[in-house]
């Protein structure tokens, strides 16, 4: 294995495209170390971004956030901007592992581990949050997050190519995100069910626009378009909120494995989808 | 197989090694610089063991490539003490009996001493939570939760 | 010399809570564990594991991995000795030497997914790594079984084709998966049952809880030309590494000095070999130093877990709250290998309770697993979860207080046990009517919240122990253990050599000596070594205070029998002796040459009266009754440690042990595929507590001396594990409504129950 720690953009994009073998790009390193100990990656390449310069900043663009692809959890969180802004995309961000992960963990790492739990994707898709991936010949363009990652472990870059931050677009008025997962422990393991919401309320608390994502209930975060529209409309009165569940529930396409079960996760996607609604929504009402 | 050459700065010296580049900093910490005092429990960050201070920010020394340390600075339990002298997060782990078999303890004390770094004031929920990535398996956390609470309070008192 | 003693009640030192001798050692990073040892030409070596949880082994070729540059030795089973079926030899109990060989290298099958199969040493981690994926092995794979219950079908996979139940008469002519069956009876159980007003009865599983420890199983092995060999190893018991690894390997005692790293943990779990005799003939056969640990997906693999079960019970009582009968059948896979704890586990669950009609029908099955090692009590907390919960459905039926009903029952000094023995002065009634009066318990819980009430017991152990006592020419005192310190036994060893001695503590100092060093010591368990080696201790000191005595006498020229010892000095006993200033402890130290050499005082022992420990303790917990989430609220442990020497450590174990439980109950345990391949080796999924997972952990220590130790020492670090399951199974049945009868209770099992579609 070679590791090599390119200064810029193009470089790192260069190194990618032109090797032969395996290679991988390491920002905080906690899912890729793991796979190389176990040795289920043998990579030929690593390729540190952490050294190119803007890769670790965070900065204001378009009324929204650009977080570069090195940002750690723990930048993120102490970064008032964003947490202000996007408060359920920055909690989902910081369940991700312990302190110490928290300290290396990044949300790009999170989106091309391509995890079907992966915590923060769920919350990024709910905020229409967008990738930009850079190109091995300098080129670069804007995705949305939830086609990135398009299956367990499988992204949708092409050789050569890696994300190179996420925008985290200006919030609307009178707007809130939540995300939820739930978890046996409080802490250190990997969401059996993640649900994120992110809603726009009108000055009498009518919901205007909502996105409902599910994590770990199927091969790669699921928008649940019935579940906005559950929402849409209404004030998220009780009733609205058990439809929202309903329809979750039955969105959700989960699988029985060593985390959980289908019938358990089915529901309990319903159950925190309502209540990261009810979470979005005081929020939302707190920031008009 | 080619070596990897690393400057960095290990508890405040200069320091170079040879490394591997699929080596892990755990691994050069432990068996290039003989600083055997950060622990392999699980190689995959989830029991805290290895912990170490890397350019200030707490980090799982087996989630970081030896490579990766090249003109950072590492902090480490050995680098913990004064000269002749115990941090006061140390001498209360002993005073309060925080430790049964000791493995976890120098990552527990290196996370620790990070909290109390960045907050003075923690409530025993804060330190929980800090704390949910060391793994001990012998106090039940308890005394642990209690030794960190109360050396707060007396460096506050300070 | 033997010791005679009556028990003490008024102590100067025991009872304090001074820091631990090795306490700044491992604050610091500097305490050398398994793992932390460096030698000059050291090798790594690497165990090849069986990816098939049954197999057999036709054929294994490592030419390729001899071949590769870097690779100094590979060993199979053809480099070990044959060895017979008859030797036995003791880790934490007796074991089968080819049991315990077999283990450590397949032989004619893989017994489970993880078993060794083929090793390696070479010049790094990654050589050796790559060696491994050169061995070729011929598999054919065969049927598996990994359930308890399935494997006592008789259409199950056999795991040893030969194995015919032992203890069944008539004798089985056909083999089986069930090694050994044995029953436990007294009084006449269906009298017992016709007396009842009132029967709880229910089948109850628990899965597999591994040891948890945070140290991986390590060793560096060194074996020279002349046939010696020195282990550097972490291990609760480095006698029987010595005894086991010479066993397997055909050398003799003297041969093999086995030193003991600090521990981190053991839990019951470092009571065997796994590395340590393959290091050793790697080293042999490739001459130099080999060191090997296991990763943490090993020890989860190959080392370790206690037993699944599967246990059927019934309890009988009166309308008054008196039990009348107990049956009970307990099926416990042992993994592998026969051995697992379920003839100590099914006496402990109803130890507590003085019931005059018992049946237990005790089941010892093999599977296609790991082979079981020692965890903490051993059996217990899965029979006591049995028992506890069918008495709190009975203190449901008849609308008594669970600790009372408990209190109507409890065993008492005169009660004779389910086991055998007359019970001695014990403390289970002063720890029920603790946990009754204590504060907590005036918390009233919430909506879906509840309170759940269990009791746990283990007799202790006591056993073989040598200990040295060395007085400096400067007063100072090291004592020399041959039982590993998994969680400060050094320092309540000092504290009581400094009781005894009337010195300072800190002028006291111990170590745990190699076993070229110390006569004999049994294993770091069964909650033997503060009664144990404390026993060895005290009369060691004696014997130095002894030693004491005569060279002050010889020095002032009178009798032995005119001086006592008293304050730490040695002094006349009476005007008629003499008038002689007293000697001082140091000064007679100081004068050791000139009066006849060097002081020390020496104890080999057999160590008997350990006296049983009795625990209550009480969950108050929620149920999120949507999720089926568990949070844990107050918990509260109440224990008879007998005395106290160390309370931190007391303490400590009753927290340590209340966690190791909660963990067991709600979330940990072994999940197989259907190809009996773990699925969760690691501690991602294999979930034990986290700090921000419990509360603060209230103790009580109760002290009921007990008369088997100078002190009153009874062992303490067992006994907090076995009621938890059931604490917390009660709390989350009465939560929810609905009897829990499986471990773990998990957020999906707890929400099927409460649906009702479990």
């Amino acid at each position: 294995m070679r590791y090599e720690a390119p200064r810029t953009l193009a470089d790192a994009t260069g190194m990618l495209a032109s090797c032969q073998g395996t290679a991988r790009v390491l920002a905080g390193g906690t899912d890729l170390l793991v796979a190389l100990r176990s040795g289920l990656v043998e990579p030929e390449l690593v390729v540190d971004i952490k050294r190119i310069p803007g890769m670790a900043d965070i900065v204001a663009e378009d009324g929204g956030w650009r977080v570069g692809a090195a940002v750690p959890g723990a930048a993120l969180g102490h970064h008032d901007g964003v947490c202000r802004a996007w408060p359920g995309v920055v909690e989902a961000v910081e369940l991700i592992g312990s302190t110490q992960i928290q300290g290396r963990a990044t949300m790009v790492g999170n989106l091309c581990n391509a995890s079907p739990a992966a915590d923060s994707v769920p919350a990024m898709m709910a905020a229409g949050a967008l990738a930009r991936i850079a190109g091995p010949d300098g080129t670069e363009r804007d995705v949305p997050v939830g086609d990135v990652a398009i299956g367990p472990g499988v992204t949708s870059l092409a050789p050569g190519e890696l994300v190179a931050s996420i925008f985290l677009p200006e919030t609307p008025a009178r707007s809130g995100d939540a995300y939820l997962r739930l978890i046996p422990r409080t802490e250190m393991d990997i969401a059996v069910v993640g649900a994120a919401v992110s809603l726009t309320l009108d000055e009498g608390g009518c919901c205007t626009a909502a996105k409902v994502v599910l994590g770990a209930v199927g091969p790669r975060a699921l928008v649940v378009e019935d579940g906005a529209a559950a929402i849409l409309g209404t004030t998220l009165d009780d009733e609205a909120l058990a439809a929202l569940e309903r329809v979750a529930s039955a969105a959700a396409r989960p699988i029985d494995d060593k985390r959980g079960t289908v019938p358990y996760r089915r529901k309990v996607a319903g159950v925190l989808a309502r209540r990261a609604a009810h979470i979005a929504s005081r929020r939302a009402g707190e920031k008009s | 197989m080619s070596l990897q050459h690393v400057t960095t700065t290990v508890n405040g010296d200069a320091t170079e090694f040879l490394c591997d580049a699929a080596e892990t900093l755990l691994d050069a910490l432990r068996d290039r610089l003989g600083l055997t005092g950060s622990k392999e429990g699980c190689a995959s960050g989830d029991c805290g063991a290895c912990s170490v201070m890397l350019d200030g920010r707490l980090v799982c020394s087996c989630l970081v490539l030896a490579a990766e340390a090249d003109g950072r600075e590492v902090e480490t339990i050995e680098g913990m003490a004064g000269t002749g002298e115990l941090h006061p997060l140390q001498t209360k782990f002993l005073e309060l009996g925080a430790l049964q078999c000791g493995i976890c303890t120098p990552g527990f004390l290196v996370a620790a001493k990070a909290l109390l770094d960045e907050n003075p004031d923690p409530d025993e929920t804060e330190v929980r939570y800090w704390l949910a990535g060391n793994l001990c398996r012998c106090t039940g956390y308890d005394k642990i939760i209690r030794a960190v609470l109360e050396t707060a309070a007396d460096l506050r008192e300070e | 010399m033997e010791l005679e003693f009556t028990t003490r009640t008024t102590f100067d030192k025991v009872g304090t809570r001074p820091p631990r001798p090795d306490g700044t050692d491992k604050v610091t990073g500097r305490a050398l564990y398994g793992a932390d040892l460096a030698g000059a030409d050291m090798l790594v070596g690497k165990v090849l594991r069986s990816p098939h949880a049954h197999a057999r082994i036709l054929a294994i070729d490592t030419s390729r991995a001899e071949a590769l540059t870097g690779v100094k030795a590979v060993v199979t089973r053809d480099d070990f000795p044959h060895i017979g079926p008859e030797g036995t030899v003791k880790g934490e109990v007796e074991e089968s030497v080819w049991d315990v060989a077999r283990n450590v290298m397949a032989r004619d099958k893989a017994l489970y997914e993880g078993h060794a199969v083929a090793a390696v040493a070479a010049t790094s981690t990654a050589v050796a790594r790559q060696a491994l994926k050169l061995i070729d092995i011929t598999w054919q794979v065969l049927p598996h079984v990994t359930d308890v219950d399935e494997a006592m079908r008789s259409d199950a996979p056999l795991v040893h084709e030969d194995m015919i139940t032992a203890g069944m008469d008539p004798v089985p002519e056909e083999p089986s998966n069930i090694a050994e069956y044995r029953k436990v009876e007294m009084g006449d159980i269906e009298a017992g049952f016709a007396a009842a007003d009132v029967i709880a009865e229910q089948s109850f599983r628990t899965e597999a809880a591994h040891q948890g420890y945070i140290e991986p199983h390590a060793c560096v092995a060194s074996a020279s030309e002349d046939g010696l060999a020195e282990l550097w190893c972490c291990t609760q018991g480095h006698f029987s590494v010595r005894d086991m690894c010479a066993n397997i390997l055909g050398m003799d005692l003297a041969s093999l000095r086995v030193t003991s790293s600090e521990i981190g943990g053991g839990f019951g779990g470092k009571t065997t070999v796994f590395l340590e005799p393959v290091a050793l003939l790697l080293s042999r056969k490739s001459g130099r130093p080999v060191k090997m640990t296991m990763s943490r997906d090993e020890v989860f693999r190959a080392s370790g877990p206690t037993s699944s079960t599967s246990i059927t019970a019934r309890i009988g009582a009166t309308r008054d709250g008196r039990i009348t009968a107990c049956d009970a059948t307990l099926r416990y896979q042992g993994g592998a290998f026969p051995g697992s704890p379920v003839g100590i586990g099914a006496v402990c669950g109803m130890a507590p309770y003085d019931c005059p009609n018992v049946v237990l029908h005790c089941y010892d099955v093999v599977v296609n697993r790991p082979k079981a090692a020692a965890y903490r009590a051993p059996g217990a907390p899965m029979a006591a979860f049995a028992i506890e919960s069918l008495l709190d459905d009975i203190a449901r039926k008849l609308d008594i207080d669970p600790v009372e009903l408990r209190l109507k029952n409890a065993v008492k000094e005169g009660s004779s046990s389910v086991y055998g023995p007359t019970f001695g002065p014990i403390g289970f009634e002063e720890c029920l009517e603790t946990a009754r009066d204590h504060p907590s318990l005036e918390a009233v819980p919430g909506p879906n919240q509840a309170r759940g009430i269990a009791a746990g017991f283990w007799p202790n152990f006591g056993g073989q122990t040598s200990v040295t006592v060395n007085v400096n020419t400067d007063g100072t005192v090291l004592v020399s253990l041959g039982t590993p310190d998994i969680g400060g036994s050094r320092a309540s060893m000092c504290l009581m050599a400094a009781e005894e001695l009337q010195i300072p503590y800190e002028r006291v100092k111990a170590i745990i000596a190699d076993t070229s060093a110390l006569g004999h010591n049994d294993t770091t368990g069964g909650s033997r070594v503060t009664h144990s080696a404390g026993l060895a201790t005290i009369e060691a000191s004696r014997k130095v205070i002894d030693i004491m005595k005569r060279r002050a006498a010889a020095t002032w020229d009178i009798d032995v029998d005119a001086v006592v010892w008293d304050q730490g000095c040695v002094r006349p006993s009476g005007a008629n002796a003499g008038d002689h200033e007293p000697l001082t402890f140091d000064a007679i130290a100081a004068m050791a040459s000139a009066t006849g050499g060097p002081i020390a005082g020496h104890a080999e022992i057999n160590a008997e009266g350990a006296g049983a420990s009795f625990a209550v303790h009480v969950c108050d917990l929620e149920v999120d009754p949507e999720t089926g989430r568990v949070t844990i609220l107050r918990y509260l442990a109440v224990q008879d440690a007998g005395k106290a020497i160390h309370p931190d450590y007391v303490e400590g174990q009753y927290q340590g042990g209340v966690t190791q439980g909660i963990g067991w109950a709600l979330n940990e345990e072994y999940i197989y595929g259907s190809d009996g391949v773990l699925q969760n080796p690691g501690f991602l999924d294999y979930r034990i507590p986290v700090a921000s997972d419990l509360p603060m952990i209230d103790t009580v220590i109760v002290e009921v001396p007990n008369p088997g130790h100078p002190y009153g020492v009874r062992g303490v670090g067992e006994t907090p594990i076995v009621p938890p399951l059931a604490a917390v199974a009660n709390a989350v049945s009465r939560a929810i409504g609905r009897r829990m009868t499986e471990t773990p209770m998990s957020p999906p099992r707890i929400l099927a129950a409460i649906d009702g579609t479990s």
